[in-house]
């Protein structure tokens, strides 16, 4: 079986979909980042496939951008596991649907 | 000097006035600065009185006049002035010398009073008034000052405020005396309508002079009929008498100046001024204007002489004499003797002074009695005053010789019996002389005489009060000096004309006949009176008779059921008709008003307020809406977003 853009896009949406499913119903704070953490995998997916699907030869911009996005996961992971943890010392409780202080 | 005082007029009247505004001004415990300032004022008055009446001296028929613009109104300018002659300087002289006696008399006599400043202020504010009258020389400037007197007797008769009687006379006094003033007022209107002038004399232009008389013509009689209205009410004429006998509610001494010596004497006073247009067109001395003055004056004096021989009120008896004198001095008037009447007039400002301060005297000794009957004995308890009151009484009966009042009584009587058109006026007269002498007698036994001991602990007057009653006696006697037909120099002074000295002329039939009337009056009085008890001679002689003259003709019960029940019909009928006809247009528009405001508060109500309610809660409740979507769950507000992305995916794919 030929890998083909097609069959990379189905994994992607598919990776986005597992992970937005993940972050819209897991009430831990925890697996809503790792649900985050998907749906930008799927993204780098889609720049690299369509990257690589691209016409040859080209500069590797999409692989470029890929190694940022990943950089900035790492960042965005950081800062919101920092978050998580400030979080749960005040409310002594990870789960989301007691945080509702944004109720405007 | 003489041209000095001329220009300065104007301070005779004021400087009492303004001693009275000082005075208003003092607390009520300064009793003593109070009293020294009112008898400096009029003491002040009095200088400048005498220094007003020298330059008169000098030739006779003086006349100054020193006029001056009030204010202008369109092309009128209304004048007042200031005027002096003999009329003016004998009654500044009279008014101001009377008014000092009877000043001194009230510190004696008002000592206990508490209200003895707010007293003195009211007595010089009258004086000051009274003096206005007699010097001015515009008929305005003397109606100014004829109302101020008018107030001032308004506050001095309800003086003691506190007793009802007192505020009932001195609203009667008030109310009686308007009436007449409604006619002074439109006569004098009237007189300004056709003359163009209310100055009396203004070299030539004023309006007793001829040229101004001439253009008045038929309605001269009119105009001075109408002024005359203000002299009946002022002097106590008939039928407007009945307020002078109820103010003698008021303070004696009060009764002495206003009502006996000075304010009535206003009335007689200015009809002495305005001469000139009662006489306007007379034919030996008689118009219709006149007659009607003349009939009057009769008609008063014999009524109030009759009435005071009822009464037993020591004051009452002479406030009768005072109302009959004044018709007297009318009937003076009336027939043509202005001086006679004048000088009648001078003379009855000292001795009845004298006779009212006598009797405050009395009064004062008795601790407030003043019914006659209660009295009794005081020759010897009451010496001074008994010698003065006799004087007064002598005076007021017409004694010739020795007093003045019988001087002036007899001119009178000359006067009469000179009128063309009648001798009824003399004839009567003479009978009103005898009844004086006939109630003064009787008024003299009651209180001086019989065997009576009317109070353990009367007492003779101190000297601040019986000190004026000697020098008002003296005036009265010395008075004669200048009256008698010997001398007359008051007579001529008056009508302007040089006094001879003839001492030919001093006995004349006619004084014979007026001592015989009046010994005969006095003989009779003693006759009738002499055993008097608590019922009266008269009254047990004629029952009936004496009762309506005690109860003063019936006059005030004649007023009340016709005059006063009229205008309270009439006044009912006004209040019915504001309440009911103005009331109810008035209530009707209300009413059309309201429902209009009921009207527009609906509209306001169910139309804008509920639009504007409606926006707002519609507003909220959308804003309750939208806020229920902020649940500040964080997974909502994602899927949210991604609902909307995938929203947007779809329309991008259906675009295409």
């Amino acid at each position: 079986m030929t890998p083909t853009l097609q069959l990379f896009l189905i994994v992607s949406t598919a990776l986005f979909s597992i992970g937005l499913l993940a972050a819209l119903s897991r009430r831990h704070a925890i697996f809503i980042l790792i649900g985050i953490e998907l749906m930008l995998a799927a993204a780098n997916l889609n720049f690299i496939a369509f990257w690589r699907f691209g016409p040859q030869p080209q500069p590797p911009t999409g692989v470029l951008v890929a190694i940022f996005s990943i950089a900035i996961a790492a960042a965005e992971a950081a800062v919101g596991l920092a978050l998580v943890i400030t979080i749960y010392r005040h409310y002594r409780t990870t789960n989301v649907d007691q945080f509702d202080q944004l109720k405007g | 000097m003489s041209s000095w005082i001329i220009t300065n007029l104007w301070l005779i009247p004021t400087v009492p006035i303004g001693a009275s505004l000082i005075i208003l001004f003092l607390a009520n415990s300064r009793r003593h600065l109070a009293a020294t300032v009112a008898i400096l004022g009029q003491i002040t008055a009095l200088v400048l009185s005498i220094a007003a009446f020298l330059p008169t001296l000098a030739a006779p028929g003086f006349r100054a006049v020193d006029n001056f613009a009030w204010f202008t109104f369109g092309e009128q300018t209304l004048q007042l002035g200031f005027v002096l002659d003999p009329l003016a300087a004998a009654m500044l002289m009279m008014i101001t010398l009377v008014g000092l006696c009877i000043f001194i008399f009230s510190m004696g006599y008002m000592a206990e009073d508490k209200n003895f400043t707010r007293f003195f202020a009211y007595l010089s504010f009258f004086s000051g008034a009274m003096l206005g009258v007699v010097i001015a020389n515009s008929l305005l400037l003397l109606f100014i000052c004829w109302e101020l007197i008018g107030l001032a007797s308004y506050l001095l008769i309800g003086f003691w405020i506190d007793r009802p009687s007192a505020a009932a006379a001195a609203k009667k006094a008030f109310i009686t005396t308007r009436i007449g003033d409604m006619g002074f007022f439109l006569g004098m209107l009237w007189l300004y309508h056709r003359t163009g002038t209310l100055l009396f004399y203004d070299g030539g232009r004023g309006c007793l002079e001829s040229a101004a008389l001439a253009s008045l013509g038929a309605s001269s009689t009119a105009i001075a009929l109408l002024i005359f209205c203000g002299a009946v009410g002022k002097s106590g004429q008939f039928p407007l008498h009945v307020w002078l006998p109820d103010a003698m509610e008021g303070p004696t001494p009060v009764s002495a100046l206003i009502h006996a010596a000075t304010m009535v004497a206003a009335g007689v006073f200015l009809v002495a001024r305005v001469y000139p247009l009662f006489s306007l067109g007379a034919v030996n001395g008689v118009t219709p204007s006149l007659t009607v003055v003349v009939s009057i004056g009769v008609v008063t004096a014999l009524m109030a002489s009759l009435i005071a021989l009822a009464q037993f009120d020591i004051k009452r008896i002479l406030a009768y004499s005072t109302v009959s004198q004044l018709g007297l001095m009318m009937v003076s008037l009336g027939v043509g003797g202005v001086a006679a009447g004048i000088m009648h007039l001078i003379a009855h400002g000292f001795f009845k002074a004298l006779l009212f301060l006598g009797a405050g005297s009395v009064i004062h000794g008795l601790h407030h009695e003043q019914d006659i009957r209660k009295m009794g004995g005081l020759r010897w308890i009451m010496p001074v005053t008994f010698l003065t009151y006799a004087i007064g009484m002598m005076n007021l009966s017409g004694v010739p010789f020795f007093f003045s009042g019988g001087w002036t009584k007899e001119e009178i009587l000359h006067s009469t019996a000179h009128w063309h058109l009648s001798l009824v006026p003399h004839y009567l007269m003479i009978a009103g002389v005898i009844l004086t002498a006939l109630y003064m007698t009787r008024q003299m036994i009651y209180v001086f005489f019989g065997s009576k001991r009317p109070a353990p602990d009367a007492h003779e007057s101190p000297r601040v009060m019986t000190m004026p009653l000697l020098i008002l006696a003296l005036c009265s006697i010395l008075f004669v000096l200048v009256l008698t037909p010997a001398w007359p120099w008051l007579h001529a002074y008056l009508n302007g004309e040089p006094a001879r000295i003839d001492f030919t002329l001093l006995i004349q039939p006619m004084l014979f006949l007026s001592l015989a009337l009046v010994a005969g009056g006095i003989a009779l009085g003693w006759v009738i009176y002499r055993n008097a008890n608590e019922i009266d001679p008269l009254a047990r002689l004629q029952p009936r008779l004496f009762r309506f003259l005690e109860n003063k003709m019936w006059f005030d019960e004649i007023y009340e059921q016709t005059v006063v029940a009229f205008s309270r019909i009439l006044s009912r009928l006004s209040d019915c008709l504001d309440r009911y006809f103005w009331d109810g247009l008035v209530s009707l528009f209300a009413g059309i008003g309201q429902a209009f405001g009921v009207l527009s508060k609906g509209f306001d109500d169910h139309g804008i307020n509920a639009g504007v309610d409606e926006t707002t809660s519609g507003t909220r409740g959308f804003g309750r809406l939208i806020a229920a979507a902020h649940s500040g769950q964080i997974q909502t507000y994602l899927g949210a977003i991604a609902i909307g992305m995938l929203l947007l995916l779809v329309l991008y794919a259906w675009l295409g």
